[in-house]
């Protein structure tokens, strides 16, 4: 193999620019994407469990087309596509006047995807842990939406922390996707520097170490909210 | 809105029928040489010597925290620096493809294993079976069943990650269409038939993993 190792580049202020602002571009976008996610997730997830028919089908609906369809081409759907679909004016602000287009849509094709995989996981915590309870929470007097709100939903909510966990990284690696409209984060900056320098090696290791520090936070930051407040707490309880 | 032209569909299909090849092509590399190495790396993990565990589940945990376009640039660049000549795209993005989707594979895989209770092998070990016959007879076939519904759902994640190949030129499904959408001006058009393609195909799947999982004695 032959190749001229090159440390230092990382280390020159031109290219150390770029791949940190890769850095604090895929933070944010995760960041953001995941604030989406989770919004969007909870209220189809709690949809999906709830006593009304039309609200039942439309979130199965939104969650089965969401997980079906490959996140790179819902990204081109909205990046490509919307402007093209909808009224000329809204169209033509889309294209023209939304601040941050590249990073607004990555952030909500992305939001959107992760939150089809957050609902289903939000279901399933509610099925499993919330719905058991439902029965002695009616007997202690509550009304259903009462025992709905006040139990079973804060406790399926509770016992999902854990499998959130990797969905929350699954939304930090499709941040990568937004390279592919133009959002130069940190794959794509780690691409940049290598196109420049051809020192790939030197570039796509820090890109590596940025995703795996990136990773063990997430990892860190949820294990405590489980610890705090979570499934691990719940099962700490004494029954 | 009255000017799509539906008939850019039929007039490329033929392109888009090789990308659809190449999508498949990739999937079954990944899936068969992906759950071979899984394979491999999940008796790696299950294995009481640390030696063996360690680097097993230190490859898994760091595949699985890397996004798929980051992996992809890395063999790009790699395979042709370590063979010492240009080799196609191709050659890279399939190496690439089966070595990350072990690691999910080797979770499923480990997974299986690990469910089918450990009497079972006990029992297996005293009625005189080597290690090597328990795995085989007893272990594997129960893990295998089990497994089924978690291999077809990771088979539509791998059929969905193929179109990622995008970012290194390779014409796949998606990129197919992308090369007519900016030739011909029919994004609209050809991004929808692509959506609808993948969302029938991977639905599809989906539905008979969940089909196949309720059929399963728990």
């Amino acid at each position: 193999m032959n190749y001229r190792w090159d440390w230092s580049i990382l280390f020159k202020d031109t290219y150390m620019g770029w791949l940190w602002s890769g850095l604090l571009w895929t933070v944010i976008i995760s960041l953001a994407s995941w604030a989406v996610a989770l919004m969007v997730g909870l209220l189809a997830g709690t949809a999906r469990s709830s006593p009304s028919r039309g609200a039942r089908l439309l979130a199965g609906l939104y969650i089965d087309v969401f997980r079906n369809v490959p996140p790179l081409v819902q990204l081109f759907l909205w990046y490509f596509v919307l402007p093209e679909v909808v009224p000329d004016s809204f169209g033509l602000w889309l294209k023209r006047d939304l601040p941050y287009p590249e990073v607004v849509t990555a952030v909500v094709a992305i939001g959107l995807f992760a939150g089809s995989r957050v609902a289903e996981q939000v279901r399933a915590g509610i099925d499993a842990v919330g719905a058991p309870l439902m029965p002695a929470a009616l007997a202690t007097g509550l009304r259903p939406a009462q025992a709905y709100r006040l139990i079973v939903l804060p406790l399926g909510l509770r016992a999902i922390v854990g499998p959130l966990t990797s969905e929350f990284l699954i939304t930090v690696k499709l941040s990568s996707l937004s390279l592919t409209i133009g959002v130069l984060e940190l794959t794509a900056q780690s691409r940049h520097v290598e196109n420049y320098t051809f020192q790939g090696f030197e570039a796509f290791t820090f890109a590596t170490i940025g995703y795996l520090v990136i990773g063990l936070c997430v990892t860190g930051l949820m294990r405590f909210i489980d610890i705090r407040i979570g499934g691990a707490a719940l099962r700490k309880t004494p029954a | 809105m009255s000017d799509f032209d539906w008939g850019i569909i039929a007039r490329s299909s033929a392109f888009l029928a090789e990308g659809m090849a190449l999508s498949a092509l990739l999937v079954l590399v990944a899936t068969v040489g992906g759950l071979i190495l899984g394979f491999g790396l999940a008796l790696m993990r299950l294995s009481s010597h640390r030696w063996l565990s360690v680097p097993a589940s230190t490859y898994v945990t760091v595949m699985r925290t890397l996004p798929l376009v980051l992996v992809l640039f890395w063999f790009y660049f790699l395979v042709p620096l370590a063979i010492g000549r240009p080799v196609g795209s191709l050659t890279s993005a399939l190496l690439a493809f089966v070595l990350f989707e072990a690691a999910f594979y080797c979770e499923i895989v480990r997974a299986g294993i690990s469910n089918v209770r450990h009497g079972q092998s006990d029992a297996g070990l005293a009625t005189g079976l080597r290690r090597a016959q328990v795995l085989r007879l007893i272990i594997l076939p129960q893990a295998l069943r089990a497994m089924m519904p978690l291999i077809l759902n990771q088979i539509v994640i791998v059929f969905q990650d193929t179109s990622l190949v995008y970012v290194v030129s390779l014409h796949d499904f998606l990129t197919a269409a992308s090369v007519v959408a900016s030739r011909d001006g029919r994004a609209t058009e050809m991004y929808a038939l692509v959506a609808v393609v993948y969302l029938v195909i991977c639905l599809g799947t989906t539905k008979a993993a969940e089909f196949y999982r309720k059929g399963l004695p728990s």
